[in-house]
């Protein structure tokens, strides 16, 4: 029975409705209709604590940020002042530089380990095991001063035949790992760690009917690593590595350690100049704030790019859900007329 | 189409050239033999079924046939290429996966779960091995794919993800997959098993096209009307080994051992 069977349909409508028919019997009879049959209007429940809890969690944001805003210990012009600072846009550069080196470099490693830790060679899946139990059981802050201090390690580093004293290549460690290459050094290894485990589970996400159905249209296993299991463990892979990506931004400021100028660096070498040092690591925050904002952009794309077909309808991107709300606003077509049909069971 | 009919001893030869010829084939899963001494003839252009229960070792010797199982023993030959392996001698060593890739291609293979790319549409689950493997231009794959499409009676599901098409149009589109890298020989691996039961239809009168046309094909199913009036040749297994192989009348209706009257009681 449909609404607009309302009122003439009535008589003939009930009864023949799915809900009565099954019903129709002595108790369902029994009841009897009453005037109010037929416009019974329903309330939902009213929840006064959601306007309550809301009130209050308002206010309490508000009294923080007056007393932020109103403190005297602030000095606000000095944020503006430096946000801009070529030293600050210096540290932003190079922060950018070491998160993006460092997470392309770490993911074709981290593949690469993956494979051996999927690979049936119980030497490779091994050493892959260790390597990660080693790089993700020890803190990233010990690794980065670690990687600082490979010059007491070693003095010179050579590539040649190992056991043999065939050296193609040498340097001193010291000329060859500065500050900043230590602090790369230590950042990839360690996220190669992380994202290897990443990449496995992505790969073993995908069904073993895939890897047949490949093999028997005659794909080699390269091809169908590229074209048919990459792409579906994408889907599994892309989430936690653009969280990932975010934890590297912000963890290259543990670099300051190694006195690496990345932002964090340079606002406290600024700081411990002027004196200002909440304020520079406001500065700092809100350019991490940014950066890290306009990391999550890319990462809803490449979301929806490796989502097809899983769901039946893709959601609308931002600017797509914008055009239909503004399509919306316009007055549309006249509503369809009412009709008395009622639907038939 | 001539139709021969083998004898239940598959052994002689036939009129028509064995397209795929099983040679004492031995195949373990660690204690566990799966077959055991199966050998069996496939004349070119016929339809042979695999009936008998589950385990009886259908499916693996299926499987066997384009290599996505290894043997231990005996010989695959298919369109007189050794499958798989080498012969050096009195052994044969396997093949490189790249050289099995090679082969695999003539071997159509239909699967029992569809096993669609997801991340692809219908079209270009049909277009990928062509284009990408066979050296197909682009616009003449797909040209071949929609005309695929259209033969197995779903044209208007080209841009369609698998999991936007129903179970019966999902196996339709990997039917037309297999079928457009021009294969020799088409596998399929229960095709019809997880189907609701109103699509199963759709699904068989494809293949009782495609059999028409004069496609070898090795089926594995259970649906025992399918085997009566498409099949040439039906071969009942049982515990890794073939308990009985021939015509679909001699094998379904004047079965000579009580295993496999058992077995066609139970599905009946």
């Amino acid at each position: 029975m449909t609404l607009q069977g309302r009122g003439e349909g009535e008589g003939e409508g009930r009864g023949h409705g799915l809900g009565q028919g099954l019903l129709a019997g002595p108790s369902a009879n029994a009841a009897a209709p009453d005037a109010t049959d037929g416009d019974v209007v329903a309330i939902p429940l009213r929840r006064p604590w959601r306007w309550i809890s809301a009130a209050v969690v308002l206010l309490l944001v508000a009294a923080f940020a007056f007393s932020v805003l109103t403190n005297p210990n602030i000095d606000f012009a000095a944020i503006g002042e430096f946000l801009f600072d070529p030293r600050i846009l210096e540290g932003v550069w190079l922060t950018v530089v070491i998160t993006v080196i460092a997470m392309v470099v770490s993911t074709v490693l981290a593949i690469v380990i993956a494979a051996m830790r999927l690979s049936s060679n119980p030497v490779l899946s091994t050493v892959a095991w260790c390597y990660v139990w080693v790089f993700r059981g020890t803190p990233l802050l010990v690794q980065i001063v670690l990687w600082g201090y490979l010059g007491l390690l070693y003095a010179k580093l050579s590539v040649g035949v190992p056991f043999t004293d065939v050296v193609f290549w040498q340097v001193n460690t010291n000329e060859l790992i500065s500050a900043f290459v230590a602090g790369l050094l230590a950042l990839t290894l360690n996220q190669a760690a992380y994202s290897s485990e990443i990449v496995r589970a992505g790969m073993v996400s995908v069904d073993e009917g895939q890897h047949e159905a490949a093999y028997s249209l005659g794909m080699s296993p390269l091809y169908t690593f590229r074209r048919v299991l990459l792409p579906q463990a994408m889907r599994v892979i892309i989430p936690p590595m653009g969280n990932e990506t975010i934890s590297m931004l912000k963890n290259t400021s543990l670099l300051s350690v190694i006195a690496v100028l990345e932002i964090y660096t340079q606002a406290t070498v600024i700081s411990s100049q002027n004196l200002k040092q909440v304020e520079l690591l406001i500065v700092a925050s809100l350019w991490y704030l940014f950066m890290t904002s306009v990391l999550s952009i890319p990462q809803y794309y490449l979301e929806r790019r490796y989502g097809r077909g899983t769901s039946r309808n893709l959601p609308p991107t931002p600017l797509q859900r914008m055009r239909r709300a503004f399509a919306a606003r316009r007055p549309g077509p006249a509503p369809a007329p009412e009709t008395k049909a009622v639907s038939v069971v | 189409m001539s139709i021969t009919v083998p004898t239940t001893d598959s052994a002689t030869p036939t009129p028509t050239r064995s397209l795929v010829e099983i040679r004492r084939v031995r195949k373990s899963f660690g204690a566990h033999e799966v077959l055991r001494d199966v050998s069996l003839a496939v004349p070119e252009g016929t339809v042979t079924v695999l009936l008998g229960p589950s385990g009886s070792g259908k499916s693996t010797l299926l499987r066997c046939i384009n290599h996505l199982e290894t043997i231990d023993g005996g010989r695959i030959i298919v369109d007189g290429e050794l499958i798989g392996y080498r012969q050096v001698g009195h052994t044969i060593h396997e093949m490189t996966p790249k050289q099995i890739a090679r082969q695999r291609r003539d071997i159509g293979m239909v699967f029992q779960r569809f096993n669609l790319f997801p991340h692809m549409t219908a079209l270009e689950n049909i277009v990928e091995a062509p284009t990408g493997i066979g050296g197909v231009p682009r616009t003449q794959a797909r040209t071949r794919a929609k005309d695929l499409l259209d033969r197995v009676g779903i044209a208007d599901f080209a841009a369609h993800y698998p999991a936007q098409l129903s179970g019966g149009q999902q196996q339709r589109v990997a039917i037309a997959r297999a079928l457009a890298m021009d294969p020799k020989l088409m596998l399929f691996d229960e095709p019809t098993s997880a189907l609701d039961p109103e699509l199963v239809g759709d699904v068989l009168d494809v293949m009782r096209e495609l059999a028409k046309e004069g496609m070898t094909m090795i089926v594995v199913t259970h649906e025992i009307g399918f085997a009566r009036g498409v099949a040439d040749q039906v071969v009942f297994m049982d515990g890794g080994v073939v308990v009985e192989a021939g015509h679909p009348e001699e094998v379904l209706d004047r079965p000579q051992r009580q295993r496999t009257r058992n077995f066609l009681e139970s599905v009946r």
